[in-house]
């Protein structure tokens, strides 16, 4: 194991530690909101995971810049935006403009990816010239952090339920309540 | 390598240090305002790995949302209530361990050495050949310029259109929570007691 393999991997590492500060708490804690803070650390550690795995040396986030040349026909797709498909059934003037402009835009598209060929399928996503990061671990993670909140309220309210029927948040006086009242 | 983003370093010591400080301190308030601030921490680290989305949604879900859930819960959940309604800091004490923590900490030792194994097949941090970088074809980024009439944001058009139904189901997702904490949290009123045993009387 080499010092560029360890640079290579410390982001992993750093991740692990944080999960498993998480885990620690989760195990090791009788407190029932300890506990979900504890969750609260390793999830979010999970979605550090996910997004250094999806960074590409030299990358940037995954806006695309400048529009790409489409943007000068922005404006005028934007002010038709319903009619758009309707236009191009018609092929009225303003359609046929339309379609030339996705026709071309197609082909361009078809361009990169074939000029960039084998580079492009190896060496992440590449538009015209620029590097950009793998959105779609962003895109799981956004979904993962609104779940997770979720679950944490669900949680959150069955805590505030139990210190209305038990009178505490301690797992162990908890049970010990549960065990009198079943003998 | 060496070309890597220095503020990265104490970031990710912060995030360690705060991580270690919500397991080890015994009051929950102050373990609630630092779980905010592991979240934010968290976020900082994510706009440096070029996630600008996620990096915005964890500083408003994971340090806003959450810590005032949490905050809300911690005072509906002090260990005593007092006459004048004043809540002190020593009611969100959590109650000392009996015991060692010696089995949780060997628990979590054995787990993390598996994972650090694990880790040595792992790509490299940033390796632009990693299966994550080839696999789909990331040739989608440049298609959806054209497929989103010119949208810049590649993670707004998978999220909102590519995979717009998986979001329509993380909608649901919320909308069930939703309901289920209402439900949860629900009062009974004594009319609702009463209308209760008298329908148990009748069966």
């Amino acid at each position: 194991m080499t010092l560029e393999d360890a640079l290579g991997l410390y982001s992993y590492w750093i991740v692990i530690f944080l999960m498993m500060t998480g885990f620690y708490i989760v195990i090791s804690g009788k407190n029932l909101i300890k506990t979900i803070i504890g969750l609260n650390i390793f999830q979010t550690s999970v979605f550090l995971l996910y997004i250094t795995m999806g960074k590409v040396q030299g990358g940037t986030a995954p806006i695309l810049r400048d529009g790409g040349g489409h943007s000068d026909h922005h404006g005028e797709g934007h002010n038709h935006g319903g009619e758009h498909g309707e236009a191009i059934h018609q092929g009225s003037e303003h359609g046929s403009v339309v379609v030339d402009h996705a026709v071309q835009q197609a082909s361009f598209t078809e361009d990169v990816i074939a000029t960039v060929g084998e580079a492009a399928a190896h060496s992440g996503a590449e538009y015209q010239g620029v590097l950009y990061t793998n959105p779609l671990p962003s895109v799981l993670m956004l979904t993962a952090i609104v779940v997770g909140i979720a679950t944490t309220a669900l949680a959150l309210a069955l805590i505030v339920r139990i210190r209305e029927e038990y009178g505490t948040i301690e797992e162990d006086e908890i049970l010990a309540i549960d065990r009198k009242s079943d003998s | 390598m060496l070309n890597m983003n220095l503020i990265v370093i104490p970031i990710l010591l912060l995030l360690a240090a705060t991580a270690v400080t919500v397991a080890r301190i015994r009051n929950l308030w102050a373990a609630v305002m630092f779980t905010g601030i592991y979240s934010f921490l968290g976020a900082s680290w994510m706009l440096i790995l070029d996630a600008p989305d996620v990096a915005f949604t964890e500083a408003a879900v994971g340090a806003g949302i959450s810590t005032i859930l949490m905050l809300a819960t911690l005072s509906l959940t002090p260990k005593k209530r007092h006459r004048d309604g004043h809540l002190q800091s020593d009611d969100f004490e959590e109650k000392p361990l009996k015991h060692s923590p010696f089995w949780p900490l060997l628990v979590v030792t054995i787990t993390g050495c598996a994972l650090v194994y694990g880790t040595y097949d792992m790509p490299a941090f940033g390796d632009p050949n990693a299966p994550i970088q080839v696999y789909p074809d990331p040739s989608f980024v440049a298609k959806s310029q054209p497929d989103m009439h010119g949208l810049p944001n590649v993670v707004t058009a998978v999220l909102a259109s590519y995979r717009g139904y998986d979001t329509l189901g993380e909608t649901a997702v919320i909308f069930t929570a939703g309901i289920a904490v209402l439900l949860i949290l629900r009062k009974n009123t004594p009319e609702d007691d009463r209308r209760a045993n008298e329908q148990e009387a009748v069966s």
